[in-house]
């Protein structure tokens, strides 16, 4: 069964946890510049917005990297930069209609979400479930449940 | 190690910025942050300096956690000399400039001198420099953040700024990061205007790492964590409602400040309660409430994020106060709420807004401005002094005004920007002046609350609830209950929150940890992240260390026991209502067994076996 990292931003209080432990899993650092998952913050709207790669099926970054360097993980549906092919032309970075393929200037390689081999570090930390990892097919199912739930009389909503 | 191990130094007389490694052995016996700045104002500075001369120091400091996975650990403090006490300044602030600056690489940026021009510091890890701000002075702090993110086309950039009011010498200025984050009291921002720096601006990309055990580390940060959603202030209380789930409470037991302290409970409380915040406003449909948000790394997430009824007379046809911003906090609601008798909750939102784009403390604010209404009532102002304002408690619209001259240093507002102490002697009532060390009182009464009546008078930065939270014990039984009316064991008690909270503030954590975290809970995170063995017994005699160091700095600065005492009114009047009816503050019967449990002569100076067993 596929996962998918499934984002709902009403949850999200901008503590940055997950950047925290996104970095620390991929640098050993803390470092929330280092992130594959950003959260974004809309002062005057009072939202904080967790973004970050929802690894297409048919990735752009992938197709349109010269030296194959992005790759499918076949268990995870992650597509994976492979450091020591990747030659940081960034192609796919531009390729990338998300923005969430990055260049990071200190590895001179690009950067992205790799669902962690399918135990998302974000996810884990999240202390408001405003990131959770799911099955792929039901991404929906909650938001499905709330609006079912309008459904019921009145009084018992 | 945790700690970056390199200090920034700025002098602004010269213009110069060099750097040099953290003292280490200073880091071992005063952990960070709070007690490891203090360390190196005391041995840099002379107590006695006149806080606004180029001659005093400030520090801006991170602890040892600040930027790890810690829950809250994005601290900073800021470390001075206080304009408005004379005694040591150390204003703490959440946001996300703490692990900015400890990202940059950084523990501790040393400000001194003072810059010819205004300047901003600008940091971008190992690079810093001074740069022009003229366009700046003059600006609210809000228009300063824009422009500086404007300037460095970089929306990461975490700014700390001060407002209009330190630049005109409002002497309870803060230091506001993130546009409603704030290293709030004693008069900080007074401070860096002095120097003529305008903000500090940075970008940190390099990344906190050096945790000495990482597998301890993650158990220790992980088991902390769930202690906090676990409990029932940190799990719930407090993202549910903010600080402002106590303002109920604190009514109730009798304890919540009224007209400048004239009684102890407010007929208003529940309209400007954190459960008012959550009510729909018919007006347009939306409650005051938006949405809880968090400071870095916090998993409490206390913060309100507010909006004011965008038809009411405060902001009416105000654009720049229609979004979205912090919303209020206990303390605030309190101060510029039933301590000045109001009960608009979308006046007193809009007043807090104001403090946060001029970067002003809200508790000493709200306290002047209680403290000039009684003057008013008593007729000792008049409408001559204000050039017209009726400053009658009660009155909204006598509130915004008075906030809005305060925090932008005009006329009558100067005055009132002195603060409560000054502004009373001035208008010869000064027994009117609700303060401690001349720092305004927070929002606890200690006549029902008669420990922290205790704290109040030793607090080392004057009158302040953050130095010695009794309240947790007296009325919320963490960790355990104690009669907030019993005077019998409140100096053990006061003296063991004094010293635990030095830990908290040295750590890099927030001390609403503390609602659920005792130091067993703290020590085992300090002692996995940092070399060295930092059990619960050593934290506390770090943490009694560092108090020790503080009185002694205010001893030295001219201060004495004598100054720890609370105002006429609340060792005289008793309280009029509620479970406190009839009594006053019973600080005589607390006092002399406090200095005695200190290891302090009576007249409250540390005996010398006390200093050497604590290694001062």
């Amino acid at each position: 069964m596929l996962r998918s990292l499934q984002i709902e931003p009403e949850k999200c209080t901008g503590c940055l946890q997950c950047e925290m432990a996104c970095s620390y899993q991929a640098e050993g650092v803390f470092n929330p510049s280092k992130s594959r998952i950003k959260i974004f913050t809309f002062h005057d709207e009072g939202r904080f917005v967790p973004y970050t790669c929802t690894q297409c099926t048919e990735a752009w970054c992938l197709h349109a990297c010269p030296v194959e360097a992005i790759v499918i993980n076949e268990a995870t549906g992650a597509k994976e930069v492979i450091d020591d092919i990747c030659v940081g032309c960034k192609v796919c970075t531009i390729a990338c209609p998300f923005g969430t393929v990055n260049y990071n200037q200190e590895t001179a390689v690009v950067q992205k979400c790799d669902l962690c081999g399918g135990d998302p570090e974000c996810a884990k930390a999240c202390p408001t479930q405003a990131i959770t990892y799911v099955d792929s097919d039901h991404s929906g199912l909650e938001r499905m449940r709330a609006h079912a739930a309008q459904n019921l009389p009145q009084d018992n909503a | 190690m945790a700690w970056t191990r390199n200090v920034l130094r700025v002098n602004l007389t010269k213009g110069s910025i060099t750097t040099e490694p953290l003292n280490m052995q200073w880091a071992n016996d005063y952990l960070g942050q709070r007690g490891l700045a203090t360390k190196y104002l005391v041995e840099e500075t002379e107590p006695t300096v006149d806080a606004l001369s180029p001659e005093n120091k400030m520090i801006m400091t991170t602890g040892p956690l600040t930027g790890t996975m810690v829950s809250t650990a994005g601290r900073y403090s800021v470390v001075t000399k206080s304009p408005l006490t004379g005694a040591i300044a150390c204003s703490n602030s959440g946001g996300y400039f703490g692990n900015e600056m400890k990202n940059a690489g950084w523990d501790m940026v040393i400000l001194e001198g003072k810059s010819p021009k205004p300047v901003y510091l600008y940091i971008e890890n190992d690079k810093a420099e001074l740069i022009p701000a003229d366009d700046l002075w003059g600006k609210s702090a809000w228009e300063t953040d824009e422009q500086i993110h404007a300037k460095h086309q970089d929306p990461l950039v975490r700014i700390a700024v001060v407002g209009r009011a330190a630049e005109k010498g409002c002497l309870f200025s803060a230091i506001v990061n993130d546009l409603h984050r704030a290293a709030g009291r004693s008069g900080v921002g007074t401070v860096m205007a002095s120097k003529n720096l305008k903000a500090v601006a940075i970008r940190g990309t390099l990344g906190v790492g050096g945790i000495s055990d990482p597998t301890k580390f993650f158990q220790a940060s992980q088991d902390g964590k769930k202690v906090l959603a676990e409990n029932a202030v940190t799990g719930e209380g407090l993202p549910a409602l903010g600080t402002q789930v106590l303002m109920n409470v604190i009514n109730e037991v009798g304890a919540l400040p009224t007209r400048n302290h004239r009684e102890v409970q407010f007929e208003g409380a529940s309209k400007i309660s954190g459960e008012a915040m959550l009510e729909v406003r018919e007006s347009d449909g939306k409650a005051n409430l938006t949405t809880n948000g968090a400071c870095f790394g916090c998993t409490i997430a206390c913060q309100r994020i507010s909006t004011v009824d965008k038809d009411h007379f405060s902001v009416k046809d105000k654009p720049q106060y229609h979004g979205n911003s912090g919303g209020l906090e206990f303390e605030n609601a309190w101060s510029l709420g039933s301590d000045c008798g109001v009960d608009d909750l979308d006046a007193i939102t809009a007043a807090n807004f104001l403090c946060n784009e001029d970067a002003v403390d809200p508790i000493s604010l709200g306290a002047t401005i209680a403290a000039a209404m009684e003057l008013f009532e008593e007729g000792a102002i008049t409408v001559k002094d204000t050039g017209g304002m009726e400053l009658k408690f009660g009155s909204a619209e006598a509130l915004l005004w008075a906030t809005e001259v305060t925090v932008r240093g005009e006329g009558f507002g100067k005055e009132i920007g002195q603060g409560s102490k000054r502004l009373c002697e001035k208008y010869g009532r000064p027994e009117l002046s609700m303060t401690v060390k001349g720092q305004e009182f927070p929002a606890y009464d200690p006549r029902g609350i008669q420990g922290i009546g205790l704290a109040y008078a030793t607090s080392n930065r004057g009158a302040c609830h953050l130095r010695g939270y009794t309240v947790a014990s007296e009325i919320l039984g963490i960790p355990e209950k104690t009669d907030p009316l019993a005077t019998d064991g409140k100096p053990g008690l006061v003296k063991a929150f004094q010293d635990a909270t030095c830990v908290v503030d040295s750590a890099g954590i927030c001390a609403f940890t503390t609602f659920a975290w005792s130091l067993e809970d703290i020590a085992p995170q300090i002692d996995a992240a940092c070399e060295g063995d930092w059990s619960v017994e050593r934290c506390l005699v770090v943490g009694e260390r560092i108090w020790t160091m503080e009185r002694d700095y205010n001893l030295a600065a001219g201060l004495t026991g004598k100054d720890d005492t609370l105002p006429k009114r609340l060792l005289k009047d008793v309280a009029k209502t509620g479970p406190a009816e009839g009594r006053a503050n019973d600080l005589h019967k607390m006092l002399p067994e406090y200095y005695e449990v200190r290891g302090w002569t009576t007249d409250g100076v540390p005996t010398d076996e006390t200093r050497s067993r604590l290694g001062l």
